[in-house]
């Protein structure tokens, strides 16, 4: 796929598209319920309404008054309540209580769910239960994909991660197959689908690609598609973000495509919330970069704003006036993210330049390095015994795990004594939930696995063989990730120099000594078109591979039309800011596009 | 005068709506001025509240009933949904939501379309199911033919449908049968874990962990419950009573320690709010110490609590005792603590140990640098981080260290041995003219006996 010359990127689909028919169609489920009412919304659900929609349109439609569910008694004086709610049982069993206390009150209102994305028979089966089915009205609103970016497609499922992969519910796998569908019906199909993973493989089977008869609204295409299983990829959640946008990410936590900034970066003393995009033009050129590089660039871009307001400086009366009206309202918009960003770059080298940070982050590269793995578990221990940073504990807890096949059964029982004891006992459940993932396990002795293994096999019948031999090549399928990091080179040789201000790979996103597993693996399979000459490494990774043709328009695959440049990439189970910039590296030197759909973006939360 | 024409303009509006249906919802969907629906549906509160309840609850059945009501019957403003609207192309678009309205039926079946959906087959009903079409469980009485329409669904890799059918299983098997058949098949398994942990049905969860042999996952179900209890006293008896359950060797340890540690806490709580004493006035308690991880309420007990005998539940070294803290771990907390107190005497012993000889000996359990660093961080005087900054074995640390906390003696001595007079000048150019490590180092530069080696 070598490019003879320089190509654009290639235009994106206007995504702002979805936003249109989402509020279109909340607009249209509001209607069904004529009249002034009062509308409660899932606290989740506020941020993602508010990219889509606004209080103005929500009382156009006559919404009285908006409340946030709390699963409290409610103060409604209305006579028509209307829930915009997730599909959770535990909401629909509050919705159930109120209807039931209002019918003991002999209070007549009107009720209506509006479910979204989907609703889910277990839901309806509560308000049965409940005795008020047929009280309480239902609908969906299928606002599956939530544009965030230019080219940052979000779920805003956080629980996806949690439901799919701790409690093995799959109920969300099909959601994410309706928000492709709805992709390609709107923008065309996808010409290759890509992917790795236990749902991405299912998803694939049953929705993507049997969509060629239905219907597709534009005769176009929209470029393949790649899916990818977070457990593919756990190392690199594990690990601090040193990207710009990731370390705001890390610091502030970015919400549905916006931040609150604290009075710390904001020097006054009121926090600010900024949108974080690509319209900001001075957190646009940084968000990439690495965290270095980030405030000489600042500086300079502060000292341009300088040169430009001091424009005015023997200006006349005419000059000026064109100087106001055509460039103040923007210089003094630039001015104003500029001091933003600076803040907030300070406060960040305020809490990351300081000795711990540079000490996590070395510590983490040994790590991946399999390099001192006795001091970084001293240095673990000390993390821990100083009740600093409980999620940077379990992160580099996880990160030992993995990268090392699992704890020695020594350390592993006295790291988590010395955990409970700093944090909180209670969070042996934590330990329980962590192992049920595989984030943080005990090593099995070699030998009592295989004398288990003949044991057992001898004992049981044929149905429990089969989720035996699956317990058993899960339990063997974690000492991979030395072998995978030789295999793809991951990790740099060490001792080389990298200038983190000409990357030279994806490895910039965490400062030289790391190249994200799930990018690499995009990167190879993209650049064979396949996955063949990988099959040591998705062995490695327990299969599950796949690539498929789709729909019928691929035959000039030769002079790829600027459409087919475009790849999603899809990520079941979220993603890092560090992934998105890694790719957003991939695509500018690969001349193709990449456009990120993820379930939510992760920050990994790993508690209980 | 706005309000009232505006009202007027409503009200014509509302008896345009009245005579014209149609008008009702094109004027809707189009955003048209939006007073003529609130003034309907206000009408319509008020006429429903006066008497025809009866005819509300039932949204989607025949049309005829909605005439029979005032021109604001509810059903009429409800219609929009079954006709097909200018909004219908669009809706169909993305997924069929007009098909999706039919309410699904786990038990009843629809009574218009019995003969169609009650015959199909496990593949052909899981298939409606995932459309949101109508369909019927009824038909699906003997095991096998329950079994077939779970495998179907787990087939199809739909958790919705898979959860689904697990409802109608649970309601039309006996629990030790479906519990039988769950056994081997885990996908299906873990839906009905997840569900039942949804709906709360904590009771038949344990039974079926029971049942599966899962005991520790058991165990911490059932420990898991502590969480939701926020009386304390009530808090420490289930604890009490999670004593008894088959945790991991391990997490039988870890439970007894929570249950002892919330039992001293509540001992401890319970005289400290009254107390007293000196530093309780000097510092007074920002939060109580209920439900403290051991490491905070060690440090809580060096903080309020130091020196007291070992008898005694709220001393620091019964509490070492107890939860088995290393000393490692004693020390640093210790020390956190008595640094913020600024009792460097406490801080002194905490490190000095006698040999045979009765020599006192400093020694730490963690790097001196670590103990720099706190000490620093509770604003220690120079004096006594320089006794500390000497204590650092490693050079460079030791050497960084000085540097950072100002120990002038220290810096100078290591650059005299190092015998390198370049860093003593740069260093001197940073200090006050005529104090007294300036004069050292002038006495030093001026020593002609050292061989410097620069």
């Amino acid at each position: 796929m070598a490019h003879t010359e320089w190509r654009d990127a290639p235009e994106l689909p206007d995504f702002s598209l979805l936003k249109r028919l989402a509020r279109d169609q909340l607009i249209f489920l509001l209607e069904q319920l004529p009249g002034k009412k009062d509308l409660f919304i899932d606290a989740d659900l506020m941020s993602p309404l508010d990219r889509i929609a606004n209080v103005t349109i929500l009382k156009q439609h006559e919404v009285d008054k908006l409340y946030k569910v709390e699963l409290k008694p409610i103060v409604s004086s209305s006579d028509q309540l209307c829930f915009l709610i997730r599909p959770r049982i535990q909401t629909v069993k509050w919705i159930s209580d109120l209807v039931n206390a209002d019918k003991v009150a002999g209070r007549f209102r009107r009720y209506k769910i509006i479910f979204t994305p989907q609703k889910f028979y277990a839901c309806e089966t509560v308000l049965e239960e409940q005795g008020v089915y047929g009280d309480v009205t239902t609908d969906e609103w299928n606002f599956y994909i939530l544009p965030l970016d230019d080219d940052i497609l979000s779920l805003e499922l956080p629980e996806f991660f949690r439901d799919n992969f701790l409690e093995g519910d799959q109920r969300w796998v099909t959601t994410a197959g309706s928000a492709l569908h709805l992709l390609q019906s709107v923008y065309g199909s996808f010409s290759k689908v890509y992917g790795i993973g236990r749902c991405a493989k299912v998803r694939i089977c049953d929705k993507t690609l049997n969509l060629t008869d239905e219907q597709i609204l534009v005769d176009e295409n929209m470029g393949s598609v790649f899916l990818v299983d977070r457990d593919v990829d756990f190392v690199t959640p594990l690990c601090s973000q040193v990207v710009y946008e990731g370390l705001v990410d890390d610091l502030f936590r970015i919400k549905c495509g916006s931040v609150e900034f604290g009075p710390d970066v904001t020097s006054s003393d009121k926090s600010i919330k900024v949108m974080l995009n690509s319209q900001d033009k001075v957190f646009s050129e940084i968000r990439n970069e690495h965290f270095s590089n980030v405030f000489g660039f600042l500086s300079q871009k502060a000292k341009n704003l300088q040169t430009a307001y001091d424009k005015r400086r023997g200006m006349d009366i005419q000059q000026m006036k064109a100087f106001v009206s055509d460039e103040l309202k923007g210089l003094k918009q630039e001015h104003r993210l500029l001091s933003l960003h600076i803040g907030a770059s300070e406060s960040m080298m305020k809490k990351k330049t300081k000795q711990d940070f540079q000490e996590l982050l070395k510590t983490e590269h040994s790590l991946l390095e399999g390099f001192e793995i006795r001091e970084c578990i001293t240095y673990i221990e000390e993390h821990i015994n100083r009740q600093v940073s409980m999620i940077d504990s379990l992160r580099l807890l996880c990160l030992l795990s993995i990268t090392e096949n699992g704890l020695l059964s020594k350390d592993y029982r006295s790291l988590k004594a010395q955990y409970l004891q700093s944090y909180g006992i209670k969070h042996l459940l934590t330990f329980a939930n962590l192992r049920q993932l595989g984030l943080l396990e005990e090593q099995q002795a070699g030998e009592t696995l295989t004398v288990m293994e003949s044991k057992v096999g001898k004992l049981v019948n044929d149905k429990t063989v089969g989720k035996l031999t699956d317990a058993f090549s899960s339990l063997a399928k974690k000492s991979n990730f030395r072998a995978l990091s030789k295999r793809l080179a991951l990790v740099p040789k060490s001792g080389e120099e990298y200038d983190l201000r000409v990357p030279r790979d994806m490895a910039y996103v965490f400062s030289g000594a790391y190249i994200p597993l799930s990018c690499k693996l995009i990167e190879q399979v993209l650049e064979r078109d396949g996955w063949t000459g990988l099959e040591e490494v998705t062995r490695m990774l327990n299969g599950q591979e796949f690539a498929v043709t789709g729909g019928s328009s691929s035959s000039e695959a030769r002079n790829k039309t600027d459409a087919q440049r475009i790849v999603l990439v899809m990520f079941l189970g979220g993603c890092t800011f560090s992934e998105i910039s890694a790719l957003r590296f991939l695509g500018k030197e690969r001349d193709t596009y990449y456009v990120k759909q993820i379930e939510y973006m992760v920050n990994i939360k790993l508690s209980i | 005068v706005l309000k009232e024409s505006k009202r007027a303009v409503n009200s014509i509006l509302v008896d345009d709506d009245d005579e014209d249906e149609e008008d009702v919802e094109r004027v809707s969907w189009s955003g048209e001025p939006v007073g003529s629906i609130s003034w309907s549906v206000k009408e319509t509160a008020s006429s429903i509240r006066s008497g025809s309840e009866q005819s509300f609850p039932k949204i989607d059945t025949t049309p005829s009933l909605s005439k029979q009501g005032s021109g604001y019957s509810l059903s009429s403003l409800f219609k929009a949904k079954s006709k097909p609207g200018a909004f219908q192309s669009f809706s169909e678009s993305f997924s069929d939501t007009s098909s999706r309205t039919y309410a699904p039926e786990l038990r009843k079946p629809k009574s218009d379309g019995k003969d169609v959906v009650s015959d199909l087959s496990p593949e052909e009903t899981v298939r409606r199911m995932q459309k949101g079409r109508a369909f019927s469980l009824e038909k699906f009485r003997s095991l096998q033919d329950k079994l077939l329409l779970l495998d179907e669904a787990v087939a199809v890799y739909d958790g919705n449908v898979i959860t689904a059918v697990l409802i109608f299983l649970k309601k039309s098997l006996s629990k030790e049968i479906l519990f039988r058949e769950l056994m081997a098949r885990d996908v299906a398994l873990r839906h009905y874990v997840h569900y039942l942990k949804e709906m709360g049905e904590q009771k038949l969860l344990v039974e079926l962990l029971k049942a599966l042999g899962r005991t520790e996952d058991m165990a911490l179900m059932h420990y898991k419950e502590h969480l939701n209890i926020k009386d304390e006293s009530r808090r420490r008896d289930f604890l009490k009573s999670c004593l008894s359950l088959p945790f991991s060797q391990d997490d039988a340890t870890h439970v007894q320690d929570h249950y002892t540690l919330l039992e001293r806490q509540i001992i401890i709580e319970a005289s400290d709010k009254k107390a007293v004493a000196e530093i309780f006035k000097k510092f007074p308690r920002k939060a109580s110490i209920l439900n403290m991880p051991i490491i905070t309420t060690l440090y809580y007990s060096c903080f309020y609590h130091y020196g007291e005998s070992e008898g005694t539940f709220s001393s620091p070294s019964n509490i070492r005792k107890t939860f088995r803290i290393s000393e490692k771990q004693y020390i640093l907390t210790a020390l956190g603590a008595r640094a913020k107190l600024k009792s460097w005497f406490d801080v002194d012993s905490l490190f000095n140990t006698k040999n045979w000889l009765g020599y006192t000996k400093k020694r730490s359990p963690i790097g001196f640098h670590r103990v720099v660093d706190i000490l620093h961080k509770n604003s220690a005087p120079v004096q006594v981080l320089q006794e500390y900054v000497n204590l650092i074995d490693n050079p460079d640390l030791k050497l960084g260290g000085a540097l950072k906390y100002k120990c002038h003696d220290i810096v100078i001595n290591t650059y005299r041995d190092l015998k390198d007079r370049q860093q003593l000048i740069v260093y001197r150019e940073k200090l006050e003219r005529d104090s007294p490590e300036y004069r050292k180092i002038q006495e030093l530069l001026n020593n002609v006996q050292i061989r410097w080696k620069n």
